[in-house]
């Protein structure tokens, strides 16, 4: 039995990387379990994509402990990687060599027999729904099969963690339900995920634990169901004032009488465990909003309650 | 020892896989055969220009003694001229986009192979290729009758020796590069030591001072190693020009796996 496959896949103790003055990731712990879909999210430039550097081993981390399959990164990457599958952000595909052609380079990379990534790659075109683009050239591709593609790369060791950098970043809301559609399969076959995101949606159908991140630390970590009964209500009202409305003054209003308020620059949202409620109570105070929505409480607002900034400002 | 052991001495670090880097980079350009025959005729225009036009108002030249038709005097210099473009050429403008623009080698890094394992195998590729226009060259020469001695055979791989010292330079200093203007820094260079290496004339007709300079050339050292060995005037001084050589692709090899390494792990 492989012992170091059962070993804990990822772990980090005061991990920091600086470069120069900045510190892209300031001391931060973490542990990924085997079998599990671990998420980094947080807004462009918390140090999501620095800590999955490091965690591939192409990036020397400045400070702490940081061990992969019990391995040190800076003297076993190579051993490491051999293990690994790696999504980055830009899907970096050969645009030199066609589908098929991409596959099978990759798969020479990690010293693979040649009839062994021929099995593999049509196994993995079928499984990213791209065989019948095989023979075709990469660059004509679509954004979501260039990412599809990339995925089946990182798949061709059959890789024991897959990291993916944003895997949805820039798709259209069909491709990416379809990746997700692929990446929630993999982690039923018993794959370890870690992903980066910066959308809610995301975490919350992928993950089954994260950290969230905050200008290279680490705020808050747990199951996207722990972290909003955490931070959250179980709902939350969203209204929308007419432009000319002292959204600031409104909100006194509501605070003075001990709702949870958080002033957007275009909405007032209120965290209540019973929206309707909530609701009727903004009309006693006098509140005529020109639209309002009762929804569940999502990570989104767990990033504004944590860090009292939404996802898109802090991008 | 194979070809990996050799390499694994001269250059720490090194593994058996810059071997799938070749194989990489020789897929990607099967499609693009055509550009690779055109450069195999070059040395035909080159031979053809000089033997036609130049040697006939230069006439004989003297060396050492012994008397020289121009075309074969010249020859063996560009048989080293050749090497050396080559190998700058393929080093220099492909690695320089791929360093660049295309994320290809952030890819690689992203398996086992290491940023020097992508250096050694952009060097022995772009060596490949010049070896290819090197035997291409050294066959019109022994066609045209402008081979004098058995010692020639040497000069396939003295040729490699030149284009591989070439590509490791070439790969060393694209590393630094910023952009395509830069590139211009490199064909200047080029077009200096292609002139001014005894390439077309005896290193006697320099001044003293001068000849020290002109000794300072890598490729002086290449030409005047082709020569001697096409001309079959082969002596101890032969041995210093493969040594340095050698010691070029060995400190340039070395810095740019070092180069490649800080570009890639950041």
């Amino acid at each position: 039995m492989d012992d170091a496959g059962l070993s804990v896949p990822v772990a980090a103790r005061g991990l920091t990387k600086t470069f120069g003055s900045f510190r892209a990731v300031d001391d931060v712990d973490f542990q990924v379990q085997p079998g599990e879909a671990f998420g980094f999210l947080g807004p462009n430039g918390a140090g999501k994509s620095s800590t999955m550097r490091m965690i591939g081993c192409v990036s020397p981390r400045t400070a702490g402990d940081l061990t992969v399959f019990g391995l040190d990164p800076t003297r076993d990457g190579s051993t490491i990687r051999a293990r690994l599958g790696v999504v980055p952000q830009e899907d970096a595909l050969d645009v030199e060599l066609n589908v098929r052609e991409n596959l099978y380079v990759y798969g020479r990379f990690f010293d693979l027999k040649r009839s062994e990534i021929r099995r593999r790659t049509e196994e993995l075109l079928e499984f990213t729904q791209l065989t019948e683009r095989a023979d075709d050239r990469v660059e004509p591709l679509s954004g979501g099969m260039k990412r599809r593609l990339t995925i089946a790369r990182a798949l061709i060791n059959q890789p024991d963690l897959v990291l993916l950098d944003e895997p949805t970043t820039g798709l259209d809301p069909q491709a990416r339900h379809l990746v997700w559609d692929r990446l929630y399969r993999l982690k039923q076959q018993g794959a370890t995920l870690i992903l980066t995101t910066h959308y809610m949606d995301e975490a919350e159908q992928l993950c089954d634990r994260l950290v969230v991140m905050d200008n290279g630390r680490i705020v808050d970590d747990g199951s996207p169901r722990a972290l909003i009964d955490r931070h959250c209500t179980k709902e939350v009202v969203e209204l929308r004032l007419a432009a000319t409305t002292d959204l600031e003054r409104s909100a006194g209003h509501l605070r003075r009488d001990g709702l949870e308020v958080e002033v957007l620059p275009d909405r007032i949202l209120i965290y209540a465990d019973d929206g309707e409620a909530a609701l009727s109570f903004a009309d006693g105070v006098g509140l005529r909003p020109e639209s309002a929505l009762i929804r569940r409480s999502t990570l989104e607002d767990v990033f504004l309650a944590l860090t009292g900034r939404t996802l898109v400002e802090a991008g | 020892m194979n070809a990996s052991g050799v390499v694994a001495a001269l250059i720490p670090g090194s593994s058996h896989r810059w071997a799938h880097v070749v194989a990489r980079n020789y897929a990607s350009t099967r499609s693009a055969w055509f550009a690779t025959v055109t450069g195999a005729f070059e040395p035909f225009l080159f031979l053809a220009s000089i033997g036609i036009g130049v040697s006939v108002l230069v006439g004989d030249v003297d060396v050492d003694g012994r008397t020289y038709d121009y075309t074969t005097f010249v020859a063996p210099a560009m048989l080293a001229s050749a090497a050396m473009n080559g190998a700058i050429t393929e080093a220099s403008f492909n690695t320089f986009g791929k360093l660049r623009w295309h994320r290809i080698y952030h890819s690689m890094t992203a398996t086992p192979l290491t940023p020097t394992d992508i250096a050694v195998g952009e060097i022995v590729y772009a060596q490949l290729r010049g070896t290819l226009y090197s035997t291409i060259f050294l066959l019109a020469m022994v066609v045209l009758g402008l081979v004098e001695s058995w010692w020639a055979v040497l000069a396939l791989p003295a040729a490699v020796l030149i284009g591989v010292a070439f590509s490791a330079a070439g790969l060393a200093v694209v590393t630094v590069l910023r952009t395509w203007q830069d590139i211009d820094l490199i064909v200047f260079g080029q077009m200096l030591l292609f002139l001014f290496s005894a390439t077309f004339y005896p290193l006697s007709v320099y001044p003293e001072p001068i000849q020290m300079v002109a000794q300072l050339s890598p490729l002086f050292h290449g030409a005047n190693l082709c020569r001697d060995l096409v001309l079959g005037t082969v002596g101890w001084y032969n041995l210093i020009n493969v040594a340095v050589l050698l010691g070029m692709t060995v400190v340039c090899s070395r810095l740019a796996a070092r180069r490649f390494t800080s570009l890639l792990y950041k």
